[in-house]
Parts: C-alpha cells; sequence; structure tokens
C-alpha cells in the first residue's frame, strides 16, 4: 500500500531526472541524476552495466536517498521532496530482467526509449542494465520547492521499511 | 572528470541550484536542494541554509555539491546533459550562509564528451561489474545481442557493398568482351563476400588484440571495428572459430573457381587479395601499421576484386577492368581514409601510422579533395582513351558528393560524431559512383547485344 504523500507520487509521476544519493566506500555521499520510475509502492531507477559503481556502492550499503528537485526536469512542477530508503539491485539477468520491471514506466515517462531500443545493435552494453528498487522510509516534502521553510515529514507506516 | 577547483567553480556558478547530500545520523543519505553563490576568490561556495532538523546541513561530515541540468525535448527524452559534484566541508558561523569548501570534483557534460564517447570510456567499467557478477551468481553472465545482429555487428556486413560494387564490375567488363557465365558470377559474388567478411573479422580480432580497439574511444557505426570481443559480446575462441570458418569456404570456393577456369591467374590474384587483407592487421607485417593501409585496402577492394572476377569469367586480364578498377580503388580508399580520422587518436595511441595519424588536418582534407577528384578524371580519361564506355560518364552525376564530403570533412575534423553524416555521404559516393559505372555498362552491353 503506497504511503507516501500524493503530491510526492505526483513528482515522481512526472519526474525526468532524479538526483539519486548513494553511500561510497569511504562512507561519502555520492550523487547520481537518473529517472526516477514509480510503480506506486516502490522508486524504481536503473543503471547500465557502463556506469554501474552505483550498484556496486548500493550492495555495500543499500541505504540511498532520491531527491526529486529541479522544476525543469518535473516539467514545470515547483514541489520538492527527498525520499530516503533502503534498494534492492535486481540483477540476474542484465540483458532482459529490466525490460520486464520498468520497460513499461520507463516508456510512458520517455517514448524515445523505443526508438533507442532499436538500435541496441548499435550501443548493446548501453541496454545491460540492472534494477534500483527503492522502498521509500522516510520522505521530506516543500510545497512550493522553498527549502528554507521547515519541510513536511512522512515515514512510512510500521512494518513497511525495508 | 577532474578540473582545477577554479575551474569547477566557475561551473558550479552556472547551475540554477545545488543539491546538497550527506549521510545523516540514521546512516541513511539525506538531500536537500537549495540556492548558492560562488565565491572564487575565497574558492567556496556559500549555501543558503535549510529549515528543520533534517534537513540541516551539517559541518561535520562529508558534503557532496551536485548541480545538474537536463533540457527537456518533447517526444525526443532530454539532452543538454550535464552534471558536477563537488566534496567537502561546510561550515556555518552564527546566521551566515554555509560556507562549503570543495576538495575534489567529478562531473560530466555532453557538449564536451559526446555521450558515445562517455560510454566508450566506461567499458572497462561494465567488464568488471560483469566479471564481478558472474562471481557472484556462480554462472557466466556476459551481454547479449540477438543472433542476427551479431553476426551482423561481428562481420560488420553492410560494409560488402565494397566487395559487390568491383566483383560485379568486373562480370560487366567481362559481359561487355561477350563473356557470361551466371553461374560461375554467382560463386565469385559468394566467395569474394566471404573473403571481405573473413577480413573483417581477422582484422577485428588482431586490432583488439593490439588494443588499437580499446584506444579508441570514438568509435562510429563507420569506424571502431566491430568491437564484439571488446564488448565481450563473443569470446575470443568464438571470433577466431568464425574467422576460420570463412577462410576456410574462401579458400575453398576460391580453389573450385580455380579448378573451374584453370587459371594460374586468378590463383595468383586470389593468394596475393587474401594475403594483403590478412596482413592489413596481422603481426608481423601488420600493414595498416606501417602507413600502407590506404593503398592496401585500394588493391584488394579495386583492382584485386575487379580484376579477380574478371579473370574468372574471360580467362586473362584486360587494360579496360584494370581501368575501370582505378575509380573504385581510388573511392574505396577514401572510405577507409574518411573512416581513419576519428579514430585517429586512438590509432595513433596503438602505433597505426594512417595518414589522418601522419598529416595535419588541412593537407589530410586536401588529398581527399584531389584524389576524390582523380576518381573522376579517370572515368572522363578512360572514355577519352576509349577504353572505357561512353555511358560510364554517368558516374559524374556524384562528383558533386565530393565536394560535399570535402566541405563536411573541413567543418567537422574534429567532431566524430558529426563526421557521421559525412562518412556516410562518403560511403554513399562509392555505392553511386559504382551503380553508376555499372549502369553505364549495362548500357554499353544493351547495345552491343542489340548492335
Amino acid at each position: 500500500m503506497a504511503w507516501l504523500p500524493p503530491p510526492v507520487e505526483r513528482l515522481l509521476g512526472e519526474a525526468l531526472v532524479g538526483e539519486l544519493t548513494v553511500i561510497g566506500t569511504a562512507g561519502e555521499p555520492i550523487t547520481h541524476p537518473l529517472i526516477p520510475l514509480y510503480d506506486g509502492e516502490r522508486v524504481l531507477m536503473h543503471s547500465s552495466t557502463l556506469f554501474s559503481k552505483k550498484l556496486e556502492h548500493i550492495k555495500r550499503n543499500p541505504h540511498v536517498a532520491v531527491s526529486l528537485s529541479d522544476p525543469v526536469a518535473l516539467r514545470g512542477l515547483t514541489d520538492r521532496a527527498t525520499i530516503q530508503g533502503t534498494a534492492r539491485i535486481i540483477e540476474d539477468d542484465p540483458h532482459s530482467q529490466w525490460e520486464q520491471l520498468v520497460l513499461d514506466l520507463w516508456r510512458k515517462k520517455e517514448p524515445v526509449i523505443d526508438a533507442f531500443l532499436k538500435m541496441r545493435v548499435a550501443l548493446p552494453l548501453f541496454f545491460e542494465r540492472a534494477v534500483i528498487e527503492i522502498t521509500p522510509e522516510r520522505c521530506l516534502y516543500w510545497p512550493g520547492g522553498d527549502t528554507t521553510l521547515v519541510p513536511q515529514e512522512s515515514r512510512a507506516p510500521r512494518g513497511r521499511a525495508a | 572528470m577532474s578540473r582545477s577547483a577554479s575551474e569547477d567553480l566557475e561551473r558550479l556558478a552556472g547551475y540554477p541550484f545545488v543539491v546538497v547530500s550527506w549521510v545523516d545520523d540514521g546512516g541513511y543519505p539525506m538531500s536537500v536542494a537549495t540556492d548558492f553563490s560562488v565565491d572564487p576568490a575565497r574558492r567556496v561556495v556559500l549555501l543558503r541554509p535549510a529549515a528543520g532538523k533534517a534537513a540541516a546541513i551539517p559541518s561535520d561530515r562529508a558534503v557532496n555539491v551536485l548541480g545538474s541540468h537536463i533540457r527537456p525535448t518533447p517526444g525526443q527524452g532530454y539532452d543538454e546533459r550535464r552534471y558536477l559534484q563537488l566534496w567537502g566541508r561546510a561550515t556555518r558561523a552564527g546566521d551566515a550562509p554555509i560556507t562549503f569548501t570543495p576538495t575534489r570534483s567529478w562531473g560530466w557534460d555532453e557538449s564536451e564528451i559526446p555521450f558515445f564517447e562517455y560510454s566508450e570510456r566506461s567499458v572497462p567499467q561494465s567488464r568488471r561489474y560483469l566479471a564481478r557478477l558472474s562471481e557472484e551468481k556462480g554462472r557466466t553472465i556476459r551481454p547479449k545481442l540477438s543472433r542476427g545482429w551479431l553476426f551482423l555487428r561481428t562481420t560488420r556486413l553492410p560494409f560488402l557493398s565494397a566487395t559487390g560494387i568491383p566483383v560485379l564490375l568486373g562480370i560487366a567488363v567481362a559481359a561487355r568482351h561477350g563473356i557470361f557465365n551466371p553461374w560461375l558470377a554467382l560463386v565469385t559474388v559468394i566467395g569474394a563476400s566471404f573473403a571481405h567478411l573473413a577480413i573483417n573479422v581477422s582484422n577485428d580480432i588482431f586490432d583488439t588484440l593490439s588494443g588499437a580497439d580499446e584506444a579508441n574511444t570514438n568509435p562510429t557505426p563507420y569506424s571502431g571495428g566491430s568491437r564484439v570481443l571488446l564488448y565481450d559480446l563473443v569470446t575470443l575462441r568464438q571470433l577466431i572459430a568464425l574467422a576460420g570458418t570463412l577462410l576456410a569456404a574462401t579458400v575453398a570456393i576460391g580453389m573450385f573457381l580455380v579448378w573451374a577456369t584453370g587459371s594460374a591467374t586468378l590463383l595468383v590474384i586470389g593468394v596475393l587479395g587474401l594475403g594483403l587483407g590478412l596482413a592489413y592487421t596481422a603481426p608481423p607485417v601488420k600493414l595498416v601499421y606501417r602507413g600502407l593501409g590506404e593503398i592496401t585496402v585500394a588493391i584488394g577492394f579495386g583492382p584485386i576484386m575487379l580484376l579477380g572476377a574478371y579473370v574468372v569469367q574471360a580467362g586473362t586480364l584486360s587494360w579496360e577492368a584494370v581501368v575501370a578498377s582505378i575509380p573504385v580503388a581510388i573511392l574505396v580508399a577514401l572510405i577507409l581514409y574518411v573512416n581513419e580520422i576519428p579514430d585517429r587518436v586512438g590509432d595513433a595511441a596503438a602505433g597505426k601510422r594512417t595518414l589522418p595519424v601522419r598529416l595535419a588536418p588541412s593537407v589530410v582534407t586536401w588529398i581527399y579533395l584531389l584524389a576524390g577528384a582523380l576518381a573522376f578524371v579517370v572515368v572522363v580519361g578512360g572514355v577519352a582513351a576509349g577504353i572505357l564506355p561512353i555511358a560510364t560518364l554517368a558516374a559524374l552525376v556524384a562528383g558533386p558528393l565530393v565536394w560535399q564530403v570535402y566541405r563536411g570533412l573541413t567543418r567537422f575534423y574534429a567532431q566524430p560524431y558529426a563526421l557521421m553524416p559525412v562518412m556516410s555521404t562518403n560511403i554513399k559516393l562509392h555505392g553511386y559512383v559504382g551503380l553508376l559505372l555499372l549502369a553505364g555498362y549495362a548500357v554499353a552491353i544493351a547495345f552491343r547485344l542489340i548492335a
């Protein structure tokens, strides 16, 4: 059951880019702009094996945060949010598993992906991908996007955290 | 890509806001977007504090500051991708803005490093990741392509036009002389195609093993090899097996043609052609590494292919076949020549002495213009001398493409991906001239039959 505030779900539905922050080997935060998808319960991101360092960081420490902050990437929405959660890497078959898990959601947000997918022969490694499945645990929400105001905070109901 | 601190700050100043991240007391990353300004004199970033305990930027731990930008393009996704992240410490005194002092950085700007190049530079990371994943899962996990696409990519099948044109021209020249055996013509086309594919695959093996493909981070659909070994789409053993099979088929078909025609000349042409093709990259000869790549390709995909096809039909050599092969030879060498331009940095690193590696850009483009023009001069001269049929002057229709490619080269010489349409036009130039020469021969043969 979804618990994220509806305005945050709307941000997830619109965002072409969100900032995924993972924890690096020295405990430092590392941020990666990625397209966030949302299945109504979990935030789904995905990464090519070409740019897979983030996956290795998540496997070492699954705690992550996703920031939705850029009005341009949010197609005009000015609200902002940060979602903290625990991530799981799904990588049993980097060739096709991501297609089953996220392609429909990706296509809805970025229809042009089908055209790129047809050119898979030209860039085969780009389409070898792992899925980052994030279970949200805590959310900070800034209506209007002004972070000098105290955010609205919500947390996953007990038993729903990873 | 790491840069100087002042350069980083100058770039960061171009972003409208930043996302500040740190690891909170609960062990989770926390991020907050905020306004900022850059103080270049102090080499610091001044951050507007965020409200609330959860979003308060800490001063006792590592902080990451990210500037990120995209431009959504309706129906196309987005472009203008760039981001820059800085790591350092934040400090705050009273109500003043938070002072962030960066100590290191990382970022990407696709206007500086195109996405395809960024991807190529990341191939070693993909290989490492999949190797570790294979260890974790206890089974080999490799990138895949469907068999059809993999065969097309591995053999570089679309480049077969470079073989089809000279072979068909050789057959056409023989037909103009009143000699045409359709079955031998068919076997010739098949055998020459096998030879071309065998050479493509063999060259890929040697180029990958020599490090030339890995050193080239600007491959395009027209240059940089198939990269199937570099990407781990096939194993070295599989690629050697494919090259061996194609070579064996080539030799078998070649021997059949020698037997069927009884021509020792054909045997010499076949051995010379296959030898040149393999020696193109194979040690110890490695012709392309010695600055002989362009001339090797000109000979192999010009006179060798055309004369070989002619000899299969006629059993002897012909001056007309030699003359007809020259424009084709020049234009096929120019395909390689132009395709070597984006490869030149990687080629130089791997020790390949191609002309674009050795010569200044202005010299390379002038040579292109002169060589391209020469191909048409040969056609006109061949007709004027009564060697080529007058209808082959139709090839001159494609002449303006030489100028078009020349202009593209002068404009986009240093931009590998902007060169792609230019390379495409250059390949079309070879194809159009070949087809127009063939059309000219078809007309000449028709007239001969009518007469």
